[in-house]
């Protein structure tokens, strides 16, 4: 028998509901079946904690006196987008610290960037706001040099155009001359080294692999507070080729997500750096599942062994938009610390933390289990497998016969 | 006379090259030998205390570059930051003593100092600038 949104609602209302975590269920399904499973269970929680590109904040910071339309503003001497109106903010995850030398010399160091102004925002920090303006009017002041304070903006809330992509590609370096550094961290010349990031089994999207329960309008946690799929992520791309439990060899959709910034915790929100790559952000998230039926209950029992991800080589394939994968792994080979590439093995590196997700699931779940979490009913659905959504790649038409 | 702490990181066709022997005999050093070790992937990894003039120091240390050594100093302590470390294991790749390492149950990257040679390969391979060193 279905299950509803409004029935499940109703048992954690009332205290009854049973949720338990994805690694959970995978137990519970093999010892009960599918279809007890789907009976007994309500909610599956996931959770994922990796670096997250396409990740920043809005930021409103209050009029100023006199009043001042920012035109360009740093945090922290990170570039912060103005253009947005007056006193409104948008400080992105990968800008990189204004006098950074960047990639001269190479591999550059990275230390701080948008990532870390958020996480210093979010751990109470006060945070150097400079601005510029060029005076309008009825914006009269052109110069702001003040220290601000989370807790004294307006609005801060992330608001993170693709997070928690389903799967992801394994990174090597098939070049014998020299290890490169990527936003995959350092992969080894050589395959010397495979670095891989995704939480497998306990991954939000690999465990509704349809996005069937996962839409717009989809409560989830978010950087240790309650948040929101506002819209599918930038590059979603649901019609990547999928093996016949559903999940996609390699990435597919991608998750567009709000959150208020003043609720979050820097336990599950950090900046990061990659050397000779730049800087980034890591970001957690949780999604329940709710087992609607029999189906939602067999996904949610997906287990690392059968989620495989593309091994692609970043020395050149990747870069050139080139090439083909150098095969398929799956996630519980790639969590035994080598997989084999080309006949040799390879020592795999994690970028994502498990140990995080499986923190965010277990959160996750005693929010629902005490009560303080309902489930929201998508109020729209995501581009689904038979949209015919397809990532593209930029169709370059040079301008000029392509002289610089 | 003068000490330097280096580490040595001798790549696989190198391993069985009598270099830290011609380091002394052609380069008039002395060694006090700290940490030595053939990692898994057979590369060979010494820790060492040199000492000879400055100029020698200097001559036979760009020699053993030359040979195929990779060669860095040993200065100063690393330690983890527990507080920011997220045991992704980001780092256990980079690190040439296993002094990093993940549990395959629990997953938990662990960081055992006593392994470490402080190489500092991993400070600026950490994400979340977790390993710091101590001055
Ligand atoms: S890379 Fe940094 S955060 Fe990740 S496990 Fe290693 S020390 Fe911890
Ligand atoms: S400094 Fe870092 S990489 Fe080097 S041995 Fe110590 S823990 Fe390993």
């Amino acid at each position: 028998m279905p299950k509803t949104y409004a029935e499940i609602n109703e048992r954690i209302r009332t205290g009854k509901v049973v949720v338990v975590t994805a690694e959970e269920m995978i137990d519970i399904v093999e010892e009960e079946g599918v279809k007890k499973a789907a009976e007994r269970v309500d909610v599956v929680t996931t959770g994922t904690f990796g670096p997250m590109c396409s990740t920043g904040a809005v930021l409103n910071i209050g009029h100023t006196t006199p009043r001042m339309k920012i035109s360009k503003a740093w945090l922290n001497g990170v570039p912060a987008y103005g253009g947005l109106a007056a006193v409104d903010l948008y400080i992105g995850a990968t800008e990189a610290r204004e006098d950074d030398p960047l990639n001269t010399p190479h591999p550059g160091e990275f230390r701080y960037g948008g990532g870390h102004v958020i996480e210093g925002l979010i751990a109470g920090e006060d945070v150097r706001l400079t601005a510029q303006a060029y005076g309008t009017d009825c914006y009269p002041r052109k110069k702001l040099d003040t220290w601000i304070n989370l807790k004294d903006l307006n609005q801060a809330y992330l608001c993170n155009p693709r997070n928690c992509y389903q799967n992801y590609g394994v990174a090597v370096n098939v070049n014998t001359e020299r290890d490169i550094y990527t936003y995959m961290g350092v992969v080894k010349k050589d395959l010397g080294s495979a670095s891989y990031c995704s939480a497998g089994q306990l991954s939000p999207l690999l465990n509704d692999p349809y996005y069937r329960t996962v839409g717009i309008g989809t409560r989830i946690f978010l950087a240790g507070t309650q948040g929101m799929v506002f819209w599918e992520g930038t590059q979603h791309c649901p019609t990547t080729p999928r093996g016949e439990n559903g999940v996609p060899k390699g990435g597919a959709g991608t998750l567009a997500v709000v959150g208020d910034l003043k609720r979050m915790s820097d336990r599950f929100f950090r900046g990061v750096s990659f050397l000779g790559y730049g800087c980034s952000s890591a970001v957690g998230i949780g999604i329940p599942i709710p087992i609607l039926d029999e189906d939602m209950a067999r996904y949610t029992a997906v287990k690392d062994s059968e989620i495989f991800a593309p091994i692609t080589d970043y020395s050149y394939n990747y870069g050139h938009n080139e090439g083909k994968p150098l095969g398929l792994v799956s996630y519980a080979e790639l969590k035994t610390g080598s997989i084999k590439v080309k006949g040799r093995d390879i020592p795999t590196n994690p970028l994502s933390s498990y140990k995080k997700a499986q923190e965010i699931a277990t959160l996750l779940k005693d929010w629902i289990a005490s009560g303080n979490f309902t489930l929201q009913e998508p109020i729209q659905m995501l581009p689904q497998a038979d949209s015919g959504l397809k990532f593209k790649s930029l169709r370059e038409r040079p301008v000029n016969g392509g002289a610089m | 006379m003068e000490t330097r702490r280096v580490v040595l990181r001798f790549p696989k066709q190198l391993i069985d090259q009598p270099i830290t022997s011609q380091l002394v005999k052609n380069f008039d050093l002395e060694f006090n030998i700290m940490r030595a070790d053939i990692t898994e992937e057979s590369e060979g990894l010494l820790v060492l205390g040199l000492t000879g003039k400055r100029a020698s120091l200097e001559k036979g240390l760009a020699w053993a570059r030359e040979q195929g050594v990779h060669v860095q100093p040993l200065s100063k302590d690393v330690v983890r930051i527990e507080r920011k470390c997220t045991h992704c294991g980001a780092c256990i790749n980079v690190c040439p003593t296993t002094a990093l390492t993940i549990d395959l149950e629990t997953r938990e990257v662990g960081y055992n100092s006593n392994r470490c040679i402080a190489c500092e390969l991993c400070v600026p391979a950490c994400p979340y600038g977790a390993m710091h060193i101590a001055f």
